[in-house]
Parts: structure tokens; sequence; C-alpha cells
């Protein structure tokens, strides 16, 4: 069993999911970083995959995509600071980030290295549902791993059950019309999230997007699982003072 | 046959497509299902002919360079894409979107732009339809390109600098589809060139290839035969190439040369020649060659000439090259420099540093006396003058 399905069997739990750059703020942060993530209190990490054009990023991704690339940070790294992450890591581990640099890496491999070092999953928003479903979801399962999609307001709904059918371990519901960092307010989702709530739907809903304090963790986990935070954990990285404590501080302000 | 054109999922060949966020999926379906049927309607088209003729100034001339033609012994014909209203070949491209736009009911327009000269085409359609145009261009650009940002700001356009990556024309690609994603419902991107993800390099490539719908009727009146025997054009993300060669692709005793920037060449890393130095990958949305590190993170491409240095190029260029329906050259900064005096010299067109990558292949192509060059002047030289007037000062 994936681990990100066991995340989801534990009764009535919100899920906060918690997404970081690799490789930021300095190269070897990733491992330190992902230890104290877990041991605070998060249930699930995404773990950013740096790109030089993160198109569908707001302005902190970016930089600390840009940062992470000037640190040395690829694929073939990244790996390798992962290769004995699961004497330690116990929560789910996804990689997130933009197609060409897995393309080029070659996809096969790319989910050989993920199922060595124990990475449970990817989310690649720019390869498109059904190439993935066509050319490359069958590779992935050869090696147990999962490609959660993503929908958005404007998805319809007749694409929210097919991105539903393709999708693997839960649905990444974007909350509103906005690159990653919005400041939107969620009540304007509302609706939305309503929809998807209704809509009985084969997988668990994750929210992200906006998703940065305990308030709009809270809405998030009232119409689905929970939620994921990245923009404004990137921020906390980069706050003055000692790093985990910062992290520390920052998971318990969302949780508690 | 072979079919040089896109499929239904916009594929030429493994190249194209529509690599996008599900975020950006809605708004480029709405434009893939109705692109077409716009294009096709008569209202359209007719629109569409009345501006090119009354508007831009259409037919551009296809002109006998005579004195071009006894210096390289051939017979040179000029396609004057230089003469069209705003001074290059990318208001064939506005026009036709504004049009788009406004039968999708659209309210609000953006663009990125690199030196300017789309991001002024899209101004000044804006400023004839009364919409809200925002162009976004890489602060590196705004500040080497001033006066084309005052031209946008006369014309009524909000100039927005990209400040990501390297603060240049890809980053003004990828501000304006993050705008896009933040403003689905009112807002049309319109894009400079037969770049990103379906439909726009195929929808780009139609609204372009009234340049060689003309060349044909041209050249029969000129020289009694439709068909030049070579046909040359610049290419960036390629929108004048494609334009010049789109009625031409299925007749392959017509040669078709496209001219990379090879920057200060090829085999150093200041360069944006996508093809020869690139390799197959994803940028902005479609398959293609661009110029990558083997870790697949985008390089920064260098040309002396600002509308060729895109990292990436059009995917049916990818196509036409990998099936060998095209030719891909390259031209140095020092060669198109030298291509775009010659010209100014002989014939007194100063042409676009774009445009005299294109002239510089005259120079690395076999031709005979008989033959009928068609070159594509996709723009004139104004904008480049300082870097001309630099050039003869040394």
């Amino acid at each position: 069993m994936n681990r990100i399905d066991n995340v989801f069997t534990q009764n009535n739990k919100k899920i906060l999911s918690i997404y970081f750059t690799a490789g930021f703020p300095q190269l070897d942060d990733t491992m330190p970083i992902l230890q104290w993530v877990q041991q605070y209190g998060a249930d699930m990490v995404e773990l950013g995959m740096p790109f030089s054009d993160p198109l569908a990023d707001g302005p902190v991704i970016q930089h600390s995509s840009t940062v992470a690339l000037k640190n040395g940070m690829s694929l073939s790294l990244l790996f390798d600071q992962l290769k004995n992450m699961r004497s330690t890591i116990h929560i789910p581990v996804l990689l997130m980030g933009y197609f060409n640099p897995v393309y080029q890496y070659g996809f096969e491999k790319f989910c050989k290295s993920c199922a060595e070092v124990g990475v449970d999953g990817f989310i690649i928003p720019d390869l498109p549902v059904e190439e993935y479903r066509q050319l490359y979801q069958p590779v992935a399962r050869n090696y147990g791993l999962y490609h959660v999609l993503l929908v958005t307001p404007q998805t319809s709904e007749e694409r929210i059950r097919y991105i539903d059918s393709v999708t693997e371990g839960f649905l990444y519901a974007v909350s509103s019309y906005s690159t990653t960092g919005g400041s939107k307010s969620l009540n304007a989702s509302e609706p939305y999230f309503q929809r998807l709530a209704s809509m009985h739907l084969k997988h668990p809903v994750m929210v992200g997007f906006g998703i940065r304090d305990k308030e709009t963790f809270s809405t998030a986990c009232r119409f689905a699982r929970g939620g994921i935070i990245g923009t404004a954990f990137i921020r906390t990285l980069e706050q003055s003072g000692k790093m985990e404590e910062n992290i520390r501080g920052f998971i318990r302000s969302v949780l508690d | 046959m072979t079919n040089y054109f896109a499929d239904e999922n916009g594929f030429f060949g493994q190249f194209g497509g529509a690599y996008i966020p599900e975020m950006l999926h809605h708004n480029v379906e709405e434009l893939r299902q109705r692109y077409r049927s716009i294009i096709d309607s008569e209202s359209f088209q007719r629109e569409y002919r009345r501006l090119l003729k009354h508007y831009v100034g259409r037919p551009s001339p296809l002109y006998h360079a005579q004195r071009l033609s006894q210096r390289y012994n051939t017979q040179i014909f000029l396609k004057r894409e230089d003469l069209n209203h705003t001074g290059s070949h990318k208001i064939n491209n506005t026009i036709g979107q504004i049009l788009i736009a406004k039968m999708m009911g659209k309210k609000r327009i953006i663009a990125e732009t690199g030196a300017g000269q789309h991001g002024v085409a899209t101004a000044t359609v804006c400023a004839l339809m009364d919409m809200q145009c925002v162009v976004y261009m890489g602060e590196t650009d705004v500040q080497r390109q001033m006066p084309n940002v005052l031209r946008m700001k006369m014309l009524g356009a909000e100039v927005v600098p990209a400040v990501s990556g390297n603060k240049t024309l890809k980053d003004a690609g990828n501000e304006a589809l993050r705008d896009w994603i933040s403003n689905p419902e009112d807002t049309y991107y319109l894009i400079g060139s037969v770049v990103g993800p379906h439909p726009y390099p195929d929808m780009v490539a139609r609204l372009q290839a009234i340049i060689s719908e003309e060349i044909q009727w041209q050249m029969k009146e000129l020289t009694g035969d439709e068909n030049p025997t070579h046909i040359l054009a610049c290419i960036g993300g390629g929108s004048n190439a494609i334009g010049a060669f789109y009625h031409y692709l299925d007749r392959p005793q017509v040669q078709l040369i496209a001219v990379e920037a090879a920057g200060k060449g090829i085999d150093t890393p200041e360069t944006a020649a996508s093809i020869a130095r690139g390799t197959v990958g994803i940028i902005q949305g479609a398959k293609t060659y661009l110029l990558q590190t083997p870790d697949g993170q985008i390089i920064e491409p260098y040309s002396i000439s600002a509308g060729l240095d895109y990292p990436g190029i059009g995917p049916q260029h990818a196509y036409l090259y990998e099936i060998g329906r095209t030719q891909i050259l390259s031209a140095t900064d020092e060669e198109a420099l030298a291509a775009a005096f010659e010209l100014t010299r002989l014939e007194g067109i100063i042409p676009a540093l774009e445009s005299a990558h294109a002239l510089a292949a005259l120079n690395k192509i076999k031709l005979n006396p008989t033959d009928r060059v068609v070159v594509n002047i996709s723009g004139r030289g104004d904008k480049d003058m300082d870097t001309y007037i630099r050039h003869m000062q040394k």
C-alpha cells in the first residue's frame, strides 16, 4: 500500500501537507527541513524540484527555485540527498515540479530513482492528463508511484470526474484563480469547495494555493481532507533566527 | 502525402502539444474550440482582409532587387513586410488575434514582448479596437528598448516589467501566462509568434500565411511562375518564416531556408541557434527544440537581434526541420550587420537586424543566375539604429 493512502485512512484527521523547494535556502537543507517538518506535525511533504521557468508559481516559489538552481540543485543530486531518507522519514513524500527536467532525466529512470529512495509519488502539473494516462501511467504503476492531478474552479464537472478517474492518492484542488502564493480570500472559493465536496469523488481532496495560516487551513479542512501550504512555509525558511524554531513555530501556529 | 500541419491535439509529428498546468486548461481549451471556426468565418475574413488592406497597407510589395541580384548573380525578390504599419510582419498576427479576442467577448489583452515590436503591434490594435492592453516586457529589455516602451505607453498600453529569471523575452512570456492564470474570464493572451501551447502555433501560422499567399500571385505577376526556387527567412520563434513558407510547404520544388541567430557563433555559449545547438524538450507549453542544460533548465539565449533571442523555436519548424522539408542555416551578429549594410547601400532599404540574418544567408547557399530567390524582409531597421550607428563608428 502506498504511504499516501495510509494518510487518508486515518479517520477525521485534518491533513497538513507542506511544500518546500529542494536545495533551498542552502543546498544541503533538504533533509534537515524534511525531518523537522515531520517532527513538528506535518502529515505529508511535497518536495519541489526547481525549474528555471516555473510558470504556475508566484514570486516567492520562483525565487526559491532560482536560489536552489544557483546552489547547484539538480534531480540527480536530489535523489542522492534522499537516498537514506526512509531510515528516518515515515510520512509520504511526493516530488513536485515541471515536466522538462523530468523529461530530460528520462521518465522511467525518474520513476526508478523515486522508487529506490522511497518517494511515493509526484505532481507534474504541466504533464497533460491524457498524455500521462496513455504514455506514462503504466510506467509509474510498475514502480508503485502515484501521480496527483489538479483541478481548478474553472474545471468542468465532467472534467473533474475524468481527472478523478486518473489521479492517484488524492485530488489537488487549486483554491482560486492564482499562481502560488496568492493572497486572495478563500471565501469566494467556498461554492467551488462545496461543489467538490458534494460530488462524492473517488479520491480525497486536498486544497492548495492560498493556504497560509490557521484560518485558511481550517477553511480547507471544512470542505476537504486537508490543505497544502507552500509559499507561506518558504517565507518561514527565509526568516532570521534558528530554522528549526521557525519551522516548529509555523507548523504549530497552523495546527494548534 | 506528408502532412505539414497540426493534428487535432496540436502535434506536428512529436512536436507541439499543450504542456500546460490545469490552471490554463480552460483558457486554452476555449481558444482551441473557437479559433478555427472564427478564422474560417466570413465575418472574420471580411474584417481581417479589410484591415490588412486599408490599415496595415497590404499587399506588401514584392520587389525585384536588381543591384542585390547582380551582387549575388541571381534573381532576388524582397518581400517588403518592413513597409507594414508599425514596421514589421507582427501586425498581421495582432490584427487577426484582436478580432478573434473580440469575437470571443474578451475585454482585456495581455502580451509578451522582447524588443517591443510585438508589444507595439499589440498596443496598436488595442488602441484601434478600444481594448485594455497590458504588455509584459523583461526589465532588461525595458531599459534597452525605451523608444518602444514609450510608443506602447503613448498607444495607451500598460507596460509591466518582468523581474523574474533573466528579465528578457521568455520571462515576459512566463509573466503573461501567470497573468492569464489569475485572470481567466475576461483576458485574452495575444502571443506574438508560432510558439506556446496549441492552438497558438497553428493559429499564428494561419494569420501570417498572408505573406506567402501574396508571394504566390506576386511571383506569377513578376516572373510568370508562382513558385520561386528558394525562400529565405530569419527564425527566432518563427512567425515570419512560417508565414513566408506556408503556401509552399507542399511544393517540394521550392527550397525553404530558415536562418537562426548564431549570435557570436554556434560554437560559443552566446548564441540563439535553437536547432543547431538545442535538444528536444518542453518550453512554454510546447515540445520543440530548445536551448537547455543536460538537467533540463532553460538557457538564456544571446543574439544582437532582440527579436531572435528566444531559447526555443516554433514546434512546426522543429517538425519541418526533422522531416527535411526546411534547411536550417545560421548567421552571426557580424554577418547580419554586414548584410544589413549591404542591403542599405545597394537598394536603399535599411532592414531590421532580424531580417538581416536572412539576407546574410545569401552568402551561404549556391545560387544559379536563373534562380528566383525570395527573401522575407520581416521588419525595418529604425528600431536598430543605435546598433547600426555603433557599428559605423567602429
